[in-house]
C-alpha cells in the first residue's frame, strides 16, 4: 500500500470509530447545521461530540497546518477525507465564516501571534466570526465605505454602520472593514481590523427577508473602543486583505452552485419522486425533464471546474479573478436549480406553513437563492471584473 | 487524478501547438476547400503527424505506436482544433484504432502498425438516419459461406471516402432499436459491392456515403463477438465523441480569442467597441462557459484509464458541453465581429462551420443529455 492508501485505509476506520450514527442522518433543514461559537445551542450531544472530535484533529480545516490547529493534510489526503466522510454521508462537522474567509486571509495577512492566537478556536468552532464589509452607502462599491476608525493613542475608536452582516446577532467576533484615512483615494484609506462583538458600543439588529428568516442584520458600531493589536496586516492597506478574502468568499459562495455532486441524489431524481416517470421509466414531463438535464450537465461541469481550479491552485496557478467566474456561474446555477425544483414539486412548493412543508423549507430556501447573486458581489460585477481583470477588455 | 496536465502533457500540447500553427493553420484547409482537393486533407502532413508518434498514440508498442492515452490524443485534436487542421486522426488514430485493439491477433497484426506509419486510414461506418442513433443499425450481415454478407448504406462515414477500410456497426440478429444482435466488422476498400461518393459538408471535410450490395467478406472480418458488438462499438463512439469534444474546446477557445483581439481594436462611436458593457458581459459569460468545458473534457479524456466505467458518462458531458458552448461561442464570435464576421474572407465563419458539424456527429446535445439524464435516474 502507498501511504495514500494507508491513509484512506486509516481515516475510513477513524471516521467509522467516531462519527455518531445520529451525524449521519440527512440534515432536515439549516437549523441542524452546526455553527459553534460561544452562545451556540447544540441540536443533540452528537452533534457535539462530532464536533469536538474533528476539531481535535484538526479535521475541521483539514489543509491548515498544525501548529495553528489544523489538520496538516496535503491536497490529496484532504480529497480522501472528503470522499470518506461523504461515503458515510457524514454531516459537515461545522459551518464557519471563520474557516472560509477569515482563515485564509489571517494565513496571508496576519501576525504570527494573530495566527497562534485566533486560527486554533476557529478549528475548533468555539469563536464564531462575521463579516463587516457591506454599508449602507457601500454595496456593489464596496470602497466607498464609510465607517470611522480613529486612532486614540493606545487604541482605536469605531463608529458606524454595516449592513448585511450575516449572523451577527449569533456571533461572537468581527472582522471588519473600517476608514482609517478620509483623505486618501478610497481604496488606499481602508483597514483590516478585528474586534468582540460583545464590546460596548456593539449593537445588532436583524433583518427580515422575504423568505421570513433572518440571517442577516444591521450593525451598528458606536464609539467601540479597539485594542490596537486587532489590526491585521498594514494600516490602509486593508483593501488589499478585502479583495484577498473576497476571492474566498467567492468561491464558497459558488460551491454551492454543483449542488449534489454527480453520485449523489440528482434534481432529476427528486423530480421523479414528485412527478412519477413515463414507460420508459423517464420522467413523465419532458419538457421539464430537459430543462433538468440541462442544469445537471452545468452542475457535472461546474463542480469539475471548481475541483480543476483547486487542483491548478495546488499546482501554483493562484485562483486570482478566476473566482469572480466561480462566484457568478455556480450562484446563477443555484438558482436555476431550486427554480426547477419548485417546478418539480408544483403546488407542494407553495406551501408556506404546516409540517408537511417542514414550514415552506423549499420555497423559503428558493428565495433565499435570489440572494446568492447579490452578496459578495452581484454577478454583474463579477461580469465587469471577468472581462477586465482576466479578458484584458478597455475601461469604458 | 489531479485535473491539471502534467509537465509531458504540457510538452505534448506545446509541440503540437507549435506544429499545427506551422504546418496546419485555418489557411491550409481554405487552400484544400478552395482546389476542391480530392481528399479533403494532405496526406503529406498526415505522414508527418505519423513521424511525431500521433497517428499511433493509442496503438500498443508492440505494434509500432506509442500508446500514450486518451489525454494525449485529447490534447492533439484540442489543438486541432484551434487551427482547424482537417486530418483522419479522431476517425483513424482515435476511433479505429479503439475498435482494433479489441480484435484478435491477426487484425491488429494487419491494421495497427499501418496506422501508426500512417499508411492506413480507417474510418467507422456506423450512420444510416439523420440523427446518430446507433441502436437503429440495420444494415445486414448474413451469414454467407464461411463468412458474411453485407447489404445497406452507411451515411456521413467521418473520413470515410478513400479510406483504406471501414469498421462497419452491422445488424446480425434483432431489429433496428436493439442494442443487442449489432456486430462489428472490418470492410477493404477493394469489396466487391462495395461503393462510396464523398458527401460535401458546410464545413468541407472528408465524409463519404458507402452502398454495400451483396458485400461479401471471409469469417475473420468479424471485431469482437457476433451480436454482442455494441458495448464496444459504445466504447469507440466514446473515444470518438470526447475527441470531437476536445476538437470543439480548441476551435471555441481560438474562435473567442479572435473575438476578443478583434473588441480590443475596432472602434465605433469613438471607442473600442470592447469598452461596451453590452459586449463585456456577454465576454465574460462565454469565458466562463468555456472554462466548464474545458474541466469537462480534461475529465471525460482522464476517466478512459481512471475510471473506464463512467468513461461514457464522462464522453456524454463532455460532447453536449463543448457543442453547445461551441456554438455559442461561434454565434458570438459572428456577431461581435459584426459585418466582417460574415465574409468568406475571414476565418471566423470557418470555426462557426466547423462546431455545427462537429456538435452534431456522433450525437447532439439532447443525444447526450438524455443518456445522462437515463444515467442519472430520471
Amino acid at each position: 500500500m502507498n501511504d495514500l492508501d494507508t491513509f484512506r485505509a486509516d481515516t475510513r476506520a477513524w471516521l467509522e470509530e467516531n462519527c455518531p450514527a445520529e451525524m449521519r442522518k440527512p440534515m432536515r433543514s439549516e437549523d441542524d447545521a452546526c455553527w459553534g461559537g460561544r452562545n451556540f445551542k447544540f441540536s443533540c450531544d452528537e452533534q457535539k461530540l462530532w464536533l469536538e472530535r474533528m476539531g481535535a484533529k484538526g479535521w475541521t480545516a483539514p489543509e491548515w497546518p498544525k501548529e495553528y490547529g489544523g489538520g496538516g493534510l496535503n491536497r490529496e489526503e484532504a480529497k480522501i477525507l472528503k470522499s470518506e466522510m461523504a461515503a458515510i454521508k457524514a454531516r459537515s462537522p461545522l459551518m464557519s465564516f471563520g474557516i472560509w474567509m477569515l482563515g485564509p486571509a489571517l494565513l496571508k495577512y496576519g501576525s504570527e501571534e494573530q495566527k497562534k492566537h485566533y486560527l486554533p478556536p476557529i478549528v475548533r468552532g468555539e469563536i464564531r466570526w462575521c463579516q463587516g464589509y457591506s454599508e449602507p452607502g457601500a454595496g456593489s462599491d464596496l470602497a466607498s465605505l464609510q465607517t470611522r476608525c480613529e486612532d486614540k493613542g493606545d487604541h482605536y475608536e469605531i463608529t458606524g454602520q454595516k449592513i448585511w452582516t450575516s449572523y451577527a446577532d449569533k456571533s461572537d467576533w468581527i472582522f471588519c472593514l473600517v476608514r482609517t484615512d478620509r483623505e486618501a483615494p478610497k481604496h488606499n484609506g481602508i483597514s483590516f481590523i478585528l474586534f468582540d462583538m460583545q464590546s460596548e458600543g456593539v449593537s445588532t439588529k436583524p433583518i427580515t427577508l422575504i423568505s421570513g428568516r433572518s440571517p442577516f442584520c444591521e450593525t451598528f458600531f458606536d464609539q467601540v473602543k479597539v485594542p490596537k493589536e486587532n489590526l491585521v496586516g498594514t494600516l490602509n492597506k486593508g483593501w488589499d486583505i478585502a479583495k484577498y478574502l473576497l476571492t474566498h468568499e467567492r468561491a464558497m459562495i459558488g460551491d454551492s452552485g454543483g449542488g449534489g455532486a454527480f453520485g449523489g441524489r440528482s434534481i432529476g431524481q427528486i423530480a421523479v419522486d414528485s412527478l412519477g416517470t413515463d414507460a420508459q421509466g423517464r420522467l413523465a414531463d419532458s419538457a421539464l425533464r430537459a430543462d433538468l438535464a440541462r442544469a445537471e450537465i452545468d452542475g457535472w461541469a461546474f463542480l469539475l471546474t471548481m475541483e480543476r481550479m483547486k487542483d491548478e491552485a495546488k499546482a501554483g496557478q493562484g485562483i486570482g479573478a478566476r473566482s469572480s467566474m466561480l462566484k457568478y456561474y455556480g450562484t446563477e446555477l443555484n438558482k436555476r436549480r431550486f427554480e426547477l425544483m419548485m417546478a418539480s414539486k408544483g403546488h407542494a412548493a407553495l406551501e408556506w406553513e404546516g409540517d408537511a412543508s417542514q414550514d415552506g423549507a423549499l420555497p423559503r430556501a428558493w428565495l433565499r437563492t435570489k440572494a446568492n447573486s447579490i452578496e459578495g458581489g452581484t454577478s454583474e460585477v463579477q461580469l465587469n471584473i471577468i472581462s477586465k481583470r482576466i479578458l484584458g477588455l478597455p475601461a469604458s | 487524478m489531479a485535473l491539471v496536465l502534467n509537465e509531458e502533457e504540457q510538452m505534448l500540447r506545446d509541440a503540437a501547438k507549435g506544429f499545427l500553427a506551422e504546418k496546419a493553420p485555418v489557411a491550409a484547409l481554405r487552400k484544400l476547400r478552395d482546389a476542391d482537393d480530392p481528399l479533403g486533407w494532405s496526406r503529406s502532413l498526415w505522414e508527418e503527424m505519423a513521424q511525431m508518434g500521433w497517428t499511433g498514440i493509442l496503438v500498443p508498442e508492440e505494434y509500432g505506436g506509442i500508446d500514450y492515452g486518451m489525454v494525449g490524443a485529447g490534447l492533439i485534436a484540442q489543438e486541432m482544433g484551434r487551427n482547424l487542421t482537417a486530418s483522419p486522426f479522431i476517425s483513424t488514430a482515435m476511433m479505429a484504432v479503439t475498435a482494433l485493439r479489441e480484435g484478435n491477433e491477426e487484425q491488429k497484426q494487419k491494421w495497427l502498425p499501418g496506422i501508426a506509419s500512417g499508411k492506413t486510414i480507417i474510418a467507422l461506418a456506423v450512420d444510416e438516419g439523420v440523427k446518430h442513433d446507433p441502436a437503429q443499425t440495420t444494415l445486414s450481415a448474413k451469414a454467407h459461406g464461411n463468412g458474411y454478407r453485407l447489404n445497406g448504406e452507411k451515411s456521413y462515414i467521418i473520413d470515410g471516402f478513400d479510406a483504406d477500410a471501414l469498421i462497419v456497426a452491422a445488424r446480425t440478429s434483432g431489429e433496428a432499436g436493439d442494442e443487442a444482435g449489432i456486430s462489428l466488422f472490418i470492410v477493404e476498400k477493394e469489396a466487391a459491392g462495395l461503393s462510396s461518393t464523398r458527401t460535401k459538408l458546410l464545413d468541407s471535410r472528408n465524409y463519404a456515403h458507402a452502398d454495400f450490395k451483396d458485400v461479401d467478406v471471409a469469417g475473420d472480418a468479424l471485431i469482437g463477438t457476433l451480436d454482442d458488438g455494441f458495448a464496444l462499438l459504445e466504447r469507440v463512439l466514446n473515444v470518438g465523441r470526447t475527441g470531437l469534444a476536445a476538437e470543439m474546446l480548441g476551435a471555441s477557445e481560438q474562435s473567442f480569442d479572435m473575438t476578443m483581439d478583434y473588441i480590443k481594436e475596432r472602434k465605433q462611436f469613438g471607442t473600442h467597441v470592447g469598452a461596451f458593457q453590452g459586449l463585456q458581459h456577454r465576454a465574460a459569460h462565454l469565458y466562463s462557459e468555456i472554462e466548464l468545458v474545458k474541466s469537462a473534457v480534461l475529465k471525460a479524456l482522464q476517466m478512459f484509464a481512471e475510471a473506464p466505467q463512467m468513461a461514457g458518462a464522462g464522453a456524454a458531458l463532455a460532447k453536449a458541453k463543448a457543442g453547445e458552448v461551441g456554438v455559442l461561442a461561434a454565434n458570438e464570435a459572428v456577431q461581435m465581429h459584426g459585418g466582417i464576421g460574415m465574409t468568406d474572407e475571414y476565418d471566423i465563419g470557418f470555426y462557426m462551420k466547423r462546431i455545427r458539424a462537429a456538435q452534431e456527429l456522433l450525437g447532439d446535445y439532447a443525444f447526450n443529455a438524455n443518456r445522462l439524464a437515463v444515467l442519472r435516474g430520471f
